[in-house]
């Protein structure tokens, strides 16, 4: 039984109204919350600037200052190392874009066992959380020193000593043991109707993940998978333990040279600029979320 | 019209998404301890009308009146104006990490400060004259459709509201349960609690209703006691809808 069985029909035009003009009241409602807008605003660049202030000059007021602006922020040294640097992200943006996508499909398909069903899949489901449980404990630089330098002194044959595809192996298993508790995490928060709903309807239990769990999970955690990923892009910068040279590696090699530190601050800057695309990204994606569910309303 | 001031007033309300006007110009009084019923196609804004109410949304024009104050002046505390206001969803909206009782003392005790235990008889008392004290410690994901309305219903009532607005609230029910929900809403007219209600169970609109609403094309179309609007509609569409219905079996 359905209460919204009664469809409106076209419109019969049964009195004649005027067009419609905002009232006074509606004007002035405006007027009054552009003034609110207007103060808010004020406010909040006031004291913006006022906290900006108070902390320059805390800083630069300092008995330290001199010296630490010119090992840390010199800008002649800024500048001598942005070639470098730069050159130096771009291993860090590729490894990026290699483990990204594989840390999220191995992180999805770890979670899927996780949660399969049935005496079949047992060792299988022990599996995927015996390695969670390790690898989201394991120190990630521990384990990038073993694999980097541990698997070369194993001298297999056919496996590679580069210290780039060992790094990045390295970030794979560890990152996708977090990620495939955040997709656990959110598989779970579906809640256990809609599974009923859809085993009602005849869908196995891979359909039901496949097409009613999973959707509405992962749409649930992308904010939280996005953040892994501006957590993943800072850790790229770890591979240099190994050797390669990356962001770090190369600001690391000119601060050995000059004993200034300012080509590590460059580096550093560098990568809060990449993760910031990243975090807006995350915020508009649960802004968007958020919408949808609403039904609107100001609450 | 009773002559002491409404509980609640509509007046000239405009409400608006994007280009798509809801509500052009409705005004409405309701007075104390008695019922307004809306009634309407779906889609008419019988939602977006008690969703105003309750400032959930913001109205485009006009203005809401509830005991005199006008509550849609952007100065007033909308929290403060809520906590005067009971609403009942066709979707229930118990929370589910709350056990039943947890759910009704919620406001009286984080709104109202009610100590715990105070709050937890009150609550109890309502249950069981509800015929629920059985299920309140259970978890709202167990129970039936018809009992987590009528818990949605003491939650509204418990902090006792002016005004209690109650959209729909046996749509998502099946007949059997319609009843023992509805005869819940009786029983507050009879406390002589003021409601507004948006249903499209016109037996019980008729019965219960002080004052029948026919919403059309943003305003309130036809207005009178449930005999004017169901014995005699004055509006060739209300006719229509009614007769509708009827075919529908549902008068
Ligand atoms: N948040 C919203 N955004 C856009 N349109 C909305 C929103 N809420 C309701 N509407 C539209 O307003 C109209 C009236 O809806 P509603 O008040 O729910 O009608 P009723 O309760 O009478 O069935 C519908 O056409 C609906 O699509
Ligand atoms: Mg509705």
């Amino acid at each position: 039984m359905s209460g919204a069985d009664v469809d409106s029909e076209s419109a019969d035009p049964v009195m004649e109204r005027g067009p419609y003009a905002p009232s006074e009241r509606r004007l002035a409602r405006e007027a009054y919350r552009r003034s609110r807008t207007r103060r808010s605003a004020l406010i909040a660049t006031a004291s913006t600037v006022a906290v900006a202030a108070v902390l320059f000059l805390v800083v630069t007021g300092s008995p330290g200052w001199p010296v630490t602006q010119k090992t840390f922020l010199s800008p002649h040294y800024a500048r001598e190392a942005l070639s470098p640097v730069l050159h130096g992200f771009v291993l860090n943006l590729e490894l990026l874009a290699v483990c990204g996508p594989t840390i999220l499909v191995l992180g999805l398909l770890i979670a899927a066992a996780r949660t399969l069903r049935g005496p079949v899949f047992l060792p299988l489901r022990l599996l995927a959380t015996a390695y969670v449980d390790f690898f989201r404990g394991f120190p990630l630089i521990i384990l990038l020193l073993l694999i980097v330098f541990g698997v070369p002194a194993l001298q297999l044959q056919g496996v590679t000593n580069d210290p780039i595809v060992l790094g990045g192996t390295a970030l794979v298993i560890n990152y996708s043991a977090y990620v495939a508790e955040v997709y656990r995490a959110g598989i779970e928060s579906v809640h256990p109707s809609q599974r009923a709903a859809a085993r009602s309807l005849g869908l196995t239990y891979t359909q039901t993940m496949r097409f009613v769990v999973l959707p509405q999970a992962i749409r649930r955690v992308v904010p939280a998978l996005v953040n892994d990923m501006a957590s993943l892009q800072k850790d790229t910068g770890l591979v240099y333990v190994g050797g390669a040279i990356d962001a770090v590696a190369a600001a690391h090699i000119m601060v050995a040279s000059s004993f200034n530190y300012t080509p590590l601050v460059v580096a550093g800057l560098g990568f809060v600029i990449l993760t910031i695309p990243m975090t807006r990204y995350a915020d508009w994606l649960t802004r968007r979320t958020d919408r949808r569910r609403a039904q609107g309303g100001i609450v | 019209m009773t002559a002491t001031d409404p509980v609640l007033r509509f007046e000239s309300v405009r409400k608006a998404f994007g280009e798509q006007v809801i509500l052009d110009d409705v005004s409405l009084e309701v007075p104390e301890h008695s019922v307004t019923v809306l009634i309407g196609a779906s889609g008419s804004g019988k939602s977006t009308l008690l969703r105003c109410a309750n400032l959930l949304e913001e109205i485009d024009d006009g203005a809401i009146w509830l005991d005199g104050e006008d509550i849609t002046d952007p100065r007033v505390d909308a929290d403060a104006v809520r906590r005067r206001i009971g609403v009942v969803f066709q979707a229930y909206n118990l929370f589910p990490h709350l056990n039943v009782l947890d759910n009704i003392t919620l406001g009286p005790r984080r709104v109202h400060r009610v100590p715990r235990a105070e709050a937890e008889r009150g609550a109890l008392e309502l249950l069981d004259r509800l015929g629920l004290a059985a299920k309140a410690k259970e978890y709202p994901d167990r129970l039936s459709g018809g009992q987590q309305q009528r818990v949605a219903l003491v939650r509204a009532i418990v902090s006792e509201p002016r005004v209690l607005l109650l959209d729909e609230i046996t749509a998502a029910l099946d007949p059997e349960l319609v009843t023992e929900v509805l005869s819940v809403v009786r029983d507050l007219k009879e406390q002589g609690r003021t409601m507004v209600l948006a249903t499209h169970e016109m037996a019980f609109a008729r019965d219960v209703a002080d004052q029948v609403c026919f919403l059309a094309d943003g305003v309130i179309l036809e207005r009178g006691t449930s005999a004017q609007v169901f014995g005699d509609p004055q509006h060739e569409r209300t006719r229509r809808f009614l007769s509708r219905l009827s075919e529908a079996g549902r008068l």
